[in-house]
């Protein structure tokens, strides 16, 4: 079983995703126009102890990934967690060009071949194996790196649950398994729901990251329910949004977030070093280092 | 017996909104339809829900209390008033038509069939931009002198492919699938404009729509107002929509996340002081119970669904409303054609 650290370093900050601003999130897309300077906080976080980084497979990462594997003895204990997919860069290309086309466009190897040779046998397995190239097809600038743990990005997992495809968490959680002997993780906005489903799925004792924080925010079924489950549900469970997009002062959100009882882990993300040791200080002052 | 929804067209909308609706309380998507042969034999292979290739069929054997209809544009009108026809509630993605004779027809025959009838408009349901709409409301930036609505966005920033938003005649183009929800947050703002003065269509990557549209117009009492947008703009990392007000007696900025609100003096409304006031997406937005890619997509599913409960008539983004929305969509397309 993969080992979680209690404190998550996130990937927001640095690819202009703020829910609350959007001029802040243009100013941090200036500020790491540069992978250079995205790699100099993982940096400095790194050196403060925390390992484990939570990245969208947005294109950049590649650049990163790149860094690593050419100083592999600077981050031997440098660990990531992909959240797929980078969910733009699909619905942009849908609305461009339909919806056939993107797969083919994505996918690893020529998938539209595959599936209309009818060579896979029945439309079941078609579409796994489709998710599975299109997994491949992301998990490619990892390669020879540690991802112990393969997230699905909240989109994805919130329109499987919606459409009550509930097999496809089971098989997620399979192929990352079999393919990379990974663990498979699911980032939810309903995590009330997910929990119900990723049972009914068979995924035991699953890993699942949610927007938990004191205000609500972003908490499909409610504050109350959310401590409830984490307290009597088999799971593990990430925190993310534990500052609400910065709406809650950082002492407040993460005293309230560490009392709850049942939580595993919490990401935050930080562009300035002073900003992740708060943070990590705040932590270390609630869980112990 | 919950509320039985069928999905016509399964592209990215539709797909969402089957999703949205399928996870709401005593709502079950039980039929969904799209001209594609894989995609229709995909759901009904995972999800079991009965499939049909004509929304006519569909509509027919399915026994659906209401219909949400996500296809092309071109398409809007006949789909609409077949459900109407058959008493069924419907639920239709932006904009309504491409005509504004035939958005008010169907408003009309809505009206008179006393169906639930509700368009995509989903900025209308956002914290943010329902706040303003409260603030200009109870008057609080006096009269409103100037009102500037922009979206920017990266949907077209290479040579077109073959979808239909690349068609004029099915309803692509920036001006109708993305200018219209500007036009239309304007018109939840502040009302339409009684003119289009200018307006400017301009294709940058596009060969057969616009990927910009410029506006300039006139609103009763002498307010004016521009409209610019563009979706072939990279420097976006998705569509970002914002609307600046002036009034008399302050002005307000908001756009997705927050409301930055400036008074010249104390106005006495709530806790709003003289000067610069900010409310951010966090305390404005109500919960939904059940998120999938903004509270809005959800929030106006819920309404629609309760409006169906309730039989409500007076809900939020009818046809009537959206009638409005093309209107002033049709008055750019004619000023774009006058030359001078």
């Amino acid at each position: 079983m993969a080992t979680i650290d209690r404190i998550l370093f996130g990937d927001n900050q640095f690819f202009g995703v703020n829910h609350m601003s959007e001029e802040k999130a243009r100013q941090q897309l200036l500020r790491f126009k540069d992978t250079s300077a995205i790699i100099e906080v993982l940096d400095q976080a790194y050196d403060m102890g925390i390992r484990t980084f939570m990245c969208t497979t947005h294109d950049r990462i590649g650049e990163i990934c790149d860094h690593m594997r050419a100083h592999r003895e600077r981050y031997k204990d440098f660990v990531y967690f992909p959240c797929m997919p980078y969910a733009h860069k699909y619905a942009n290309s849908v609305s461009q060009v339909g919806m056939l086309e993107t797969i083919q466009r994505f996918a690893a190897g020529g998938v539209m071949s595959t599936l209309f040779r009818g060579a896979v046998g029945t439309l079941t397995r078609d579409v796994y194996a489709l998710m599975n190239l299109l997994i491949d097809a992301e998990m490619k600038r990892f390669e020879g790196l540690n991802t112990p743990v393969i997230f699905l990005q909240n989109v994805v997992t919130d329109l499987l649950l919606g459409l009550k495809l509930y097999p496809v968490f089971w098989e997620f959680h399979r192929y990352v398994k079999e393919r990379y002997d990974a663990e498979a993780g699911y980032i939810t906005m309903n995590l009330p729901l997910l929990l119900d489903a990723l049972a009914q799925a068979g995924v035991e004792n699953p890993i699942v990251c949610a927007n938990i924080n004191k205000i609500g925010f972003r908490m499909s079924g409610g504050v109350d329910a959310y401590r409830d489950l984490l307290r009597t549900r088999k799971c593990r469970a990430i925190a993310m949004s534990v500052l609400a997009s910065g709406a809650l002062s950082p002492r407040d959100a993460i005293e309230w977030a560490c009392g709850l009882e049942g939580l595993q882990s919490i990401v935050f993300g930080a562009s300035s070093l002073g900003n992740i040791r708060q943070t990590q200080e705040l932590i270390h002052g609630c869980w112990g280092r | 017996m919950g509320i039985r929804v069928g999905i016509v067209g399964a592209g990215k909308m539709g797909v969402s909104h089957f999703a949205i609706a399928n996870a709401l309380p005593d709502t079950a998507v039980v039929a969904v339809c799209d001209t594609s042969h894989y995609i229709v034999s995909v759901l009904k292979k995972y999800t079991g829900v009965q499939t049909f290739t004509g929304y006519q069929e569909m509509i027919d054997e399915a026994r659906l209390d209401a219909v949400i209809v996500a296809t092309p544009t071109s398409t809007h009108f006949a789909c609409a008033r077949y459900a109407l026809e058959r008493d069924i509630h419907v639920f239709v993605e932006k904009p309504l038509t491409l005509s504004p004779a035939e958005s008010r027809a169907l408003s009309d025959f809505a009206i008179q069939r006393r169906r639930v009838n509700q368009v995509g408009f989903h900025n209308r349901f956002i914290g943010t931009f329902q706040e303003a709409q409260r603030l200009v409301r109870a008057g609080v930036l006096g009269k409103i002198l100037n009102v500037h609505g922009t979206a920017f966005g990266q949907v077209v920033v290479k040579e077109q492919g073959r979808t239909w938003r690349a068609s004029k005649a099915e309803g692509g183009g920036c001006l109708h699938d993305y200018a219209s929800h500007v036009i239309d947050l304007l018109n939840f703002l502040v009302g339409p404009p009684i003119r289009v003065q200018r307006a400017n269509l301009r294709s940058i990557f596009s060969r057969d729509v616009e990927d910009a549209v410029s506006a300039v117009f006139a609103y009763a009492e002498d307010a004016s107002g521009i409209l610019e947008t563009n979706w072939s703009d990279d420097s976006y990392r998705k569509m970002t929509t914002a609307v600046t007000i002036d009034g008399s007696a302050g002005k307000l900025i908001v756009d997705r996340q927050e409301l930055k609100v400036h008074l010249r003096e104390p106005r006495g409304f709530e806790d709003y002081v003289e000067g610069w006031n900010t409310r951010y997406i966090t305390a404005l937005q109500k919960p939904v119970g059940f998120y999938l890619r903004g509270e809005e997509y959800s929030a106006q599913l819920e309404a629609f669904t309760e409006a169906i409960r309730t039989g409500n008539m007076a809900h939020e983004n009818s046809f009537a409303s959206a009638y409005e929305t093309d209107r002033v969509v049709d008055l750019i397309l004619k000023a774009n054609n006058v030359k001078g």
